[in-house]
């Protein structure tokens, strides 16, 4: 018979060192890009040893030249700060081109002037705390991009790679 | 008196524990780093922050809200 006390306690793997995360990212939308650069540079700060995986839309994030927006489409949660109230936006009004782009700029606008940092700050301030970032291979070869496209230093891998770094990880994130 | 002094008022998550992270990376252990947020969240950041990285949170005060905290590093 099984030891039910020792199957429930939770238990550190002995070979992991607890100061490690990594973070699989998906999404490149200026509002999705925020999760997992906010949680990477506080990781980082806060000691832990941190690797970001960018992988389908999150490979734009790794882009030299972001331009990142934002789409009401869809997303009725999405509801901005106007003259005193919250307003959302009805998607017959979102798909019209160019509303996505107006949209986009309010939300930076309103970011400025709430003191978050832009998405470029933190990158670099990802960077200049050593996160590791990996660019997935196969997106690239997908979305028919190259390093020159992305930032440096840039390390490309695979599901393997991140598998490896999973399995050395004590916090493992997918956003 | 702070042996330095990091002013992150205006500035939102996760901005002020990243620049008092800088701050003290710089700084040499036993000396002090007094920090000014006027962001709310920073109450609960840098009480987390401290705890895991082991610096000491000497004082925390607010008024007007302002919110000071001095950090010892360790």
């Amino acid at each position: 018979m099984s030891n039910v006390a020792e199957m429930n306690s939770p238990q550190i793997n002995p070979g992991i060192d607890p100061n490690t995360m990594s973070i699989i990212v998906t999404k490149g939308s200026l509002d999705w890009a925020y999760p997992p650069f906010i949680l990477g540079t506080t990781a980082a700060a806060m000691g832990l040893e941190v690797t970001m995986f960018f992988t389908f839309y999150g490979l734009n994030l790794l882009m030299k030249d972001l331009n990142l927006q934002v789409s009401s489409l869809g997303n009725p949660a999405m509801k901005m700060p106007m003259m005193g109230m919250h307003m959302g936006m009805p998607n017959l009004v979102s798909a019209i081109p160019g509303v996505d782009a107006a949209a986009s700029k309010m939300m930076k606008n309103l970011m400025k002037k709430k003191g978050i940092a832009p998405i470029t700050e933190l990158r670099e301030l990802a960077v200049e705390a050593d996160v590791r970032m990996i660019a997935c291979q196969m997106t690239m070869d997908m979305f028919e991009y190259g390093p020159q496209d992305m930032i440096e230093p840039l390390e490309i891998g695979g599901a393997a790679t991140y598998i490896e770094v999973a399995t050395q990880s004590h916090i493992n994130l997918f956003i | 008196m702070a042996d330095q002094v990091l002013d992150a008022k205006g500035l939102n998550c996760p901005l002020p524990i990243l620049r008092a992270k800088k701050a003290l990376k710089t700084m040499e252990g036993g000396k002090t780093l007094e920090v000014l947020s006027t962001d709310p969240g920073s109450v609960a950041d840098f009480a987390a922050f401290c705890r895991t990285t082991g610096n000491e949170l000497v004082e925390q005060n607010e008024e007007g809200g302002i919110w000071t905290y001095l950090i010892r590093k360790s």
